[in-house]
């Protein structure tokens, strides 16, 4: 146990990240506070998936530092950094005839050794990882026959596995249904809530960004437009600068967060509320 | 429940877990390959009964004094041949389709048998003087430069399972091209040697080609199996494998060296048998799932038992006339292959 919390779990300076010599994030300062739930939002192609993959140092960074706590993260070995972050990007694909049970087993691979396989420990916290997500009863089952929210459950069951205090996630919710995206979202906030989890994730809704997200950083062009509480954040001159969308911010009558509703061609020309005749 | 079976002994410091039906089937496979040995070394010219057979091999008497040379000498060494060398090449290709994550890479489609059997034929038909203990470190070499080649120019970009294949198949026709250059202007003596050797076949192989074989099979087959665990990271992609803490770089190389290394020596020993390393690891995931611990040694016990029976059936079937194996392999597995092919199609 870390007795001395520092208030960012993960920082950045001067963050420079790029593909092939093509820069998609420039010299970018952040610093993601520790115990809270970040959500990157941004138009497609800005550079929020690469910038997730720069924090979880799967990408080197061209310049610039990232700092895990206080370390710099590429002084730290890589499976130091998979103890205290797990990183699950977008659309894992796992092996034909996978099981549940054999997936999140992986999870532990930062904490085995050559002889020490499968250790009390590894158990337990596999079996901890399976009932948190609600997938002891498919454990056995192989994840080609599972649905796309089980699955999502299964791969966050693996990174849970693997016991670290921070999780990043690439678009957890892409390819699900409405009400998987509700049940894999709010599985993050208990996780958050319960395990004091520092929890960073990609997402494109924004209304449900600004539900579950304590922090909203939003991206234009590789650099922050904004960061900050959902309220200060998700304005209408933040989702035309950003998104180059015109829309209306009102409030959630549910969560009590802000709402974004876009305006189109279709709606604009027709703003009649209760429309009769 | 139970789906793995659990080593946690309380007095030493090992712990691991394996597939439930990892021991029965590999269990069965042993003694559906002893089975089928001992048929093996009975058939020839001159039959020999199971049970002489199996007296021989245990060093007691029988009725009749030739058995001891035509078992012991003649046909075991080359049935046992057959069984490492389908093991090698079905370890290589589980390795292969791992670390590629494509079901259809095996040494073989992917042109690395090729680069193997190249070198190998240019040995023989250049420098037959030379001592055939070399024959296996030189086929690594052509494995290895097409391994290394097909890495560079298809891999590296993201391993598409089509691109990698079709990069594969290129270099199988160049391999294959400058190995049939060598057979054409060769000497005929040594040519000739080449060709049954090209075809895939364990005729003639004996005590000495085992003795060269073996410690490459152990040694790499060893490696690769205590890096299973590798093995299942990569599975999961190479980011997930990173973010779990894997050394990717280093891993894949380890584990590309010890499928090459494999590959390379069971060619040089018994020639390119086709579709061994293609279907062993296809089959073995049938049996026991894909988590590596579990599948590499019963993939390998495949390789051996489908090896060992094609050679018994390349002999049974037109005798007189012997098939070599390598046409037996290729005739059951050319359509497996096809048959994968479409299946991925359309998945």
């Amino acid at each position: 146990m870390i007795t001395d919390t520092p208030a960012y779990a993960l920082t950045t300076r001067k963050l420079t990240l790029a593909y092939e010599g093509k820069v998609v994030i420039e010299s970018l300062d952040l610093a993601i506070p520790t115990g809270q739930i970040t959500i990157l939002v941004g138009p497609n192609g800005c550079g929020k998936s690469t910038l997730l993959k720069g924090l979880g140092r799967l990408l080197k960074p061209k310049q610039g530092v990232v700092y895990l706590g206080s370390e710099s993260i590429a002084k730290l070995s890589t499976k130091a950094i998979a103890k205290r972050l797990g990183l699950l990007p977008q659309g894992p694909t796992a092996p034909e005839g996978l099981t549940v049970r054999d997936l999140v087993a992986q999870g532990r691979y930062p904490h085995q050794g050559w002889l020490q396989q499968w250790s009390k420990e590894d158990e337990q916290q596999v079996n901890w990882a399976l009932s948190i997500t609600q997938m002891i009863e498919f454990a056995h089952c192989a994840l080609d026959n599972l649905s796309g929210g089980q699955r999502q459950r299964a791969w966050i069951a693996m990174t849970l596995a693997q016991d670290t205090d921070i999780l990043l996630l690439d678009e957890p919710t892409t390819y699900l249904d409405l009400a998987h995206q509700i049940e894999v979202l709010d599985l993050l906030h208990d996780l958050n809530q319960q395990q004091g989890k520092t929890i960073v994730m990609v997402l494109h809704d924004l209304n449900l960004a600004c539900r579950f997200g304590d922090y909203l950083v939003a991206i234009k062009g590789g650099s922050i437009f904004d960061q900050g509480q959902p309220k200060q954040v998700m304005t209408e001159t933040m989702v035309q600068n950003v998104f180059g969308l015109e829309s209306r911010i009102i409030n959630d009558p549910v969560a009590n967060t802000p709402l974004c509703i876009p305006i189109s061609r279709r709606s604009s020309g027709t703003v009649r509320v209760g429309h009769q005749s | 429940m139970k789906q793995w079976l659990v080593v946690r002994p309380p007095q030493i410091p090992i712990s691991f877990h394996l597939d439930r039906r990892v021991p029965h089937i590999m269990v069965g496979l042993v003694l559906a390959t002893l089975v089928a040995m001992v048929l093996s070394v009975g058939q020839g010219e001159y039959p020999v009964p199971p049970l002489d057979v199996i007296k021989t091999i245990l060093g007691l008497e029988t009725s009749n004094p030739d058995f001891d040379f035509i078992v012991m000498t003649l046909r075991l060494p080359r049935t046992l041949v057959a069984w490492g060398v389908g093991m090698g090449l079905a370890i290589a290709g589980t390795i292969t389709q791992g670390i590629t994550r494509n079901p259809l890479a095996s040494p073989d489609i992917i042109g690395v048998s090729d680069g193997a059997s190249l070198t190998a034929v240019t040995l023989i038909v250049l420098y037959p003087e030379l001592p055939t203990a070399l024959i296996p470190l030189v086929a690594f070499g052509g494995a290895f430069t097409v391994a290394v080649l097909i890495y560079l120019l298809a891999w590296k970009g993201g391993s598409s399972s089509v691109r990698l294949i079709l990069v594969g198949v290129g270099f199988s026709l160049i391999a294959g091209a400058l190995t049939n250059l060598m057979v054409t202007f060769g000497n005929i003596y040594n040519v000739s040697q080449a060709l049954v050797w090209l075809a895939g076949s364990v005729y003639g192989r004996g005590w000495e080609q085992l003795g060269v074989f073996v410690p490459w099979l152990i040694g790499f087959g060893l490696l690769g199996w205590l890096m299973s665990r590798e093995l299942n990271a990569l599975q999961l992609g190479d980011e997930v494998a990173r973010s779990l803490g894997s050394r990717l770089e280093l891993q894949r190389s380890l584990l590309l060296l010890s499928g090459v290394a494999l590959a390379g020596s069971a060619i040089a020993t018994a020639g390119n048998l086709r579709f061994v390393g293609l279907m062993a690891p296809h089959l073995g995931r049938q049996l026991v799932g894909p988590s590596h611990e579990g599948l590499l040694p019963v993939a390998a016990l495949t390789g051996g038992f489908v090896v060992v029976v094609a050679d018994l059936l390349g002999r049974l079937l037109f005798a007189p006339i012997e098939l070599p194996c390598g046409i037996i392999t290729a005739i059951v597995g050319a359509p497996y292959f096809l048959y994968l092919l479409i299946r991925d199609r359309n998945s």
